[in-house]
């Protein structure tokens, strides 16, 4: 684009959305800054699709508002709404060029003849498609019809970018090619964007910040580093990640840290719970897998080798502990290392207190 | 060494059954139509062409394939225009609603012809339904004449082929990726450019079919077209009963129902054409 158009500011305020009687967004609010990319993550029902087409129009929610820009866009329908859409199998017109599906909504808004060029000639270079202009959808491979998909939307400029999970229809391979594509577009173009997804990586590596819903609720919306290092629910350090689960019982809380009894005595060092919790109160310790270091240490927790896997770059372990806790373990595939035979004794040990996170358990 | 059949490939014998049944009862009276058609008398005696040259000189039969041809287009042009909203309607029901839908829309299919021609007299006759509504309501005085008119005819027909519109209709519409129109709309088209930009181009070969089926079965309606015509208005069916059964004239019989034939095939190749044009579209 010649001139970089500026997303507008998106808040979402109080949203609540009822299908009947089932509530499908539970108040959720979000306010999230001009030329932003935020991730909607989340399991299937938990809310964020409804979210998207509460936003671009297609449905109208229950109560709250959404705002654009300063100014609230509940009464405008989609045509009106000045929102752009990549959808998840992409909604390409099949019965038009490529060059004319990027022309669409210039048409629609009524843009002469050649504007209309200039900037479907402009969109291409942007997505790296000129050479494919005349073709139509279907002789293209699935990444290049995402690059058209997401050219006709940025063609209008829109205020907003909404991407319905814009991955789930890629190879693996071709997936980090084209979400470090998109992350490109998207700083030079410099629109506010919204990405629908469930895949907690693409989250994790292409938003500026992540929203985690579960069941129409907002569980926490923050950085990616804080969402995976710093998760404030049981729900986001299950769901971002995986964690071992220890239950126990709250011994004592300091600003700094906090002590757990596990079931067999011991005492674990972790960081000091996101609410306040009564000492003596039943909660769940969560530590992920490459948080915890296998080794000999004497102070570690004694277990035994179940089953070593060897995943490309890293190495995991099951292992059971001698208080019979089931963990897992990971850790960086150093040259000679290699998995450890079944039956091996061991010792576990967190690689620091900080990286434990405790959570009262579930009513 | 072996070599295997593939599974997917059968051979020709199969349709040997369907063949046989085509050529006997379908080509060979063709044949026997044609052979009837190029002779000069009613003895089937002198060969010749007169028929043909009668068919296109008289100036009488010219008119009457023409006007057939082209009650043909009004009443498929009429479906197309209600079967369309009806389709769209049906597409966008609840299923509940679509279940009630479907069994109103191929009703006509399950009545009898004569039974749904039946209904439209008491519908559109002088102390019919229509006209007493009409007259309670004080809109008109005098019944007004609906029966035996060219347009009670064109409505009756839409009416009676109307399935065949829709049910092609329904089936193209189905198969639109509901996202399109979403994306249409999101990119700031308004609900009309939605509709004949994405989905009216992309519902073509629907349209085509349903087209091809109604023009079909409307300008070949013997039943419909005799009586709510009346026998007032003559279009080909009837011209060639009145050659075949009542003038017993049979080469001249054969004749015309030939070069409607040819007629028909020539506007059934047209839809074609369109259809094969369009076909592009049908493949998301």
């Amino acid at each position: 684009m010649s001139t970089p158009a500026h997303g507008f500011s998106l808040t979402l305020d109080d949203i609540l959305h009822q299908y009947g009687s089932a509530i499908a967004v539970d108040h959720v609010t979000l306010e999230i800054g001009a030329g932003e990319l935020v991730s909607l993550l989340g399991p299937s029902g938990c809310g964020k699709t409804t979210l998207l087409r509460i936003i671009g129009g297609f449905l109208q929610q229950t109560s709250g508002r959404v705002i654009v820009g300063g100014r609230p866009i509940d009464d405008l329908p989609p045509n009106k709404r000045g929102v752009g859409i990549v959808f998840q199998n992409y909604a390409l017109f099949p019965h038009m060029s490529v060059a004319e599906n990027i022309a669409y909504g210039l048409a629609a808004r009524g843009a002469d003849r050649s504007a209309q060029k200039k900037q479907v000639g402009e969109m291409l270079e942007l997505v790296q498609l000129s050479h494919l202009a005349e073709r139509l959808p279907k002789q293209l491979s699935g990444g290049q019809q995402q690059r058209v998909a997401l050219a006709r939307a940025l063609a209008v400029e829109p205020r907003l970018l909404l991407l319905d999970e814009p991955f789930a229809a890629l190879d693996k391979s071709l997936r980090l090619d084209m979400q470090i594509e998109i992350k490109r577009i998207q700083r030079q173009s410099g629109t506010t964007c919204i990405m629908v997804t469930h895949d907690q990586e693409e989250a994790l590596s292409m938003s500026d910040r992540v929203a985690v819903l579960s069941r129409g609720r907002l569980e926490q919306f923050g950085t990616p580093t804080a969402v995976y290092d710093r998760p404030e629910t049981l729900f986001v350090n299950q769901f971002v990640g995986t964690a071992n689960q220890l239950q126990g019982t709250l011994e004592s809380t300091s600003a700094e840290a906090c002590s757990v009894r596990l079931p067999g005595g011991r005492i674990l060092q972790c960081a000091p719970p996101h609410e306040a919790l009564p000492g003596g109160s039943d909660v769940i310790a969560c530590v992920r897998p490459e948080s915890l270091r296998i080794g000999s240490d004497a102070d570690g927790i004694a277990a035994t080798v179940e089953l070593g896997l060897p995943l490309g770059a890293t190495i995991v372990h099951e292992v059971l502990t001698d208080d019979g806790l089931r963990i897992k373990t990971s850790e960086p595939r150093l040259p000679g290392l290699e998995p450890r035979a079944p039956g091996s004794r061991i010792t576990v040990s967190p690689l620091a207190a900080s990286a434990i996170r405790v959570f009262p358990v579930p009513a | 060494m072996r070599t295997f059949t593939p599974v997917t490939v059968y051979g020709l014998r199969f349709t040997t059954p369907l063949a046989a049944f085509f050529v006997l009862f379908f080509l060979a009276p063709l044949l026997l139509l044609l052979f009837i058609s190029l002779h000069n008398d009613t003895a089937l005696t002198e060969f010749g062409f007169s028929q043909y040259t009668k068919f296109f000189t008289e100036g009488f039969a010219l008119p009457i394939l023409a006007d057939t041809l082209w009650l043909g287009v009004q009443v498929t042009l009429l479906s197309l225009v209600l079967g369309y909203a009806l389709a769209w309607a049906f597409v966008r029901s609840r299923p509940s609603v679509q279940t009630v839908l479907i069994m109103i829309i191929v009703m006509p299919l399950l009545t009898s012809v004569v039974v749904r021609t039946f209904a439209w007299i008491v519908i559109l006759g002088r102390q019919g339904i229509l006209n007493t509504v009409l007259m309670n309501w004080e809109w008109i005085e005098t019944p007004a004449r609906l029966l035996y008119t060219r347009s009670g005819l064109v409505v009756a027909l839409a009416n009676v082929q109307l399935p065949l519109m829709v049910l092609p209709l329904i089936t193209a519409l189905q198969r639109i990726e509901p996202n399109l129109e979403d994306a249409s709309s999101i990119l700031g088209a308004s609900a009309w450019r939605t509709f004949f930009k994405v989905t009216l181009p992309l519902t073509l070969p629907g349209v085509v079919a349903g087209c091809l089926l109604t023009f079909a079965a409307s300008i070949t309606a013997f039943i419909s077209q005799s009586l709510i015509g009346g026998g007032q208005m003559l279009f080909m069916p009837m011209y060639i009963y009145q050659q075949a059964s009542t003038l017993q004239n049979w080469p001249y019989a054969a004749a015309i129902s030939l070069v409607f034939l040819v007629a028909v095939m020539g506007c059934v190749s047209v839809f074609n054409i369109l259809g094969r044009l369009s076909k592009g579209y049908a493949t998301t």
